[in-house]
């Protein structure tokens, strides 16, 4: 094998390490900041310019704070389940191209690590790995709302994968290709080439399901403070804390990128003339508006009930993510055969069936708000106990 | 091809020498001094009424199963995905598709029928 070639790979995961650890740093701040303008407060101020020092700050602290092992818990498990988590964050990034291929020292080195040609496969399976380590690290904890957690966190995300990776497909479809790669290039040109317009029902799908795989809110049901304390990780302390911490937010990051890569043509920028070497800016740039969307939406929205969660998942959102994709087999055997240049027929299906969604999206809402839970037990039970 | 994996073996190592290497040195610099009501699970403050590994509720398992029934036919689907374009003629590949869709909507009406999707 070639020695270079491993010094290349070698470079490159340090640099995505390194971009991601301290992007998922300054991820906190940027969240701080924004969640405390939004609530008229002025956030963190005292270390550094801006309180730019924060992330720092409290890095060290956690280095300096006991770690707790929990009596009775499954000591080995316990260790392991936050290295999981982050491990299987930081291994995702590592198929998502940022950017062209460079000329550098004599030598051409694409921007990723590598180009897989299953990537779009190998990103769904890898980051539904990092349920392992939330699970684990709520049931090793031994302690019950940690198990709640994680438990919760389980049914979430595998309700919401199936949406995630049927939202994902139309755009497979429209590429005929896997490889991340491939998908940036079929956008290249100007920005209408993007696939958002072609599949805006399938970006809104996959936009709702990442919120709920990295357990964000307004779905953040796993660490709900007000019914759980801090769910699965509510034994957790000091680095192994920050561990999950950090899985949870360089899983935004991935989300973002994945969300740039398929709909937003990735590194490409709007317009064709721009030089291709500026692709890191502009994918720096649409990563970004995604993680401040994600801030914005927390400081919004309020969070789901748990039965409104797993209603949402397997009968609005399930369906319509079948339904895009039946339209998009069907408008695209249609552009196929009867009309080979008209783009915009995949787009208008898209569309029909967005207007669809909306209508019954209001009819579900309405009935549900109708139908209130009892507060105990079951309404058998309240009704015995009123009498 | 395998060997394309290989950098992401790279990552993976260090990662995890990453994860170890950031709890060694926790472990280094912390301070250990362990009592018994600070090795207590917590539990609001009360003393923990027994285990908590034990049973969970059905409707876990029920939403395991359905996912495992649902996420195999997601899979299926991406090969067919993949070619789909490519298909001569196209007619067959949407054929195929709906048909498979027919079927995986009638179990999907089933189990709302059943009740499976209940949450209370």
């Amino acid at each position: 094998m070639d020695l270079g070639l491993l010094v290349e790979w070698i470079i490159k995961s340090v640099v995505i390490m390194g971009v991601l650890l301290t992007g998922f740093a300054y991820e906190t701040w940027l969240e701080r900041k924004v969640v405390s303008k939004m609530q008229f407060r002025i956030g963190p101020n005292r270390a550094g310019p801006f309180g730019l020092l924060l992330p720092l700050a409290d890095g060290i602290k956690l280095i300096f704070k006991e770690e707790l092992t929990p009596a009775m818990a499954d000591k080995w498990v316990f260790r392991i389940a936050p290295i999981m988590s982050m491990v299987v964050a930081l291994i995702t990034f590592a198929v998502i191209p940022v950017g062209p291929s460079i000329n550098l020292f004599g030598r051409v080195i694409p921007l990723r690590l590598a180009d897989v040609n299953i990537g779009l496969m190998y990103v769904l399976a890898v980051s539904s790995l990092g349920i392992y380590g939330i699970v684990l690290g709520g049931w090793s904890s031994n302690n019950k709302y940690a198990l709640l957690g994680g438990m919760r966190s389980a049914a979430q995300l595998i309700s919401y994968e199936l949406a995630l990776g049927l939202s994902l497909m139309g755009v497979v479809m429209l590429t005929g290709s896997l490889s991340l790669v491939d998908i940036v290039n079929a956008q290249a040109g100007n920005f209408w080439n993007w696939n958002i317009f072609l599949q805006p029902l399938g970006f809104i799908l996959y936009g709702i399901c990442g919120l709920a795989e990295t357990n964000r809110a307004p779905f953040d049901l796993p660490e709900a403070e007000q019914e759980l304390t801090a769910g699965y990780h509510t034994e957790y302390s000091g680095m192994k804390f920050a561990l999950f911490f950090m899985a949870e937010y360089i899983n935004m990051v991935n989300v973002s990128a994945i969300a740039s890569t398929m709909f937003l043509g990735g590194w490409r920028a709007p317009f064709g003339f721009i030089p291709e070497w500026t692709g890191p800016i502009w994918f720096f740039i649409k990563v970004i508006t995604f993680l401040f969307i994600y801030i914005w939406l927390r400081a919004t929205v309020p969070r789901l009930r748990y039965d409104q969660l797993m209603n949402f998942g397997w009968k609005v959102l399930l369906p319509l993510a079948i339904a895009n994709v039946i339209v998009t087999a069907i408008t695209m055997a249609l552009r196929q055969v009867y009309a080979p240049n008209a783009v915009v027929t995949v787009t208008f299906g898209s569309l029909l069936l967005m207007i669809a969604a909306v209508f019954l999206w209001r009819s579900w809402t309405s009935r549900s708000m109708r139908r209130r839970p009892p507060l105990h037990g079951t309404s058998a039970e309240g009704a015995a106990r009123t009498a | 091809m395998p060997q394309d994996f290989l950098p992401i073996l790279v990552l993976f190592i260090m990662s995890v020498g990453l994860g170890i290497l950031v709890l060694i040195i926790a472990r280094l610099f912390g301070p250990r001094v362990p009592t018994r009501a600070k090795m207590m699970p917590y539990e609001s403050g009360m003393r923990p009424i027994g285990q908590a590994m034990r049973r969970l509720p059905i409707r876990y398992y029920l939403t395991a199963t359905l996912f495992i029934v649902f996420d195999i036919e997601i899979v299926f689907l991406y090969p067919w995905a993949v070619v789909y374009k490519r298909m001569n003629p196209i007619w067959v590949g949407l054929a195929e598709i709906l048909f498979f869709f027919v079927l995986v909507i009638i179990g999907y009406v089933y189990l709302l029928r059943k009740g499976a999707l209940e949450w209370e």
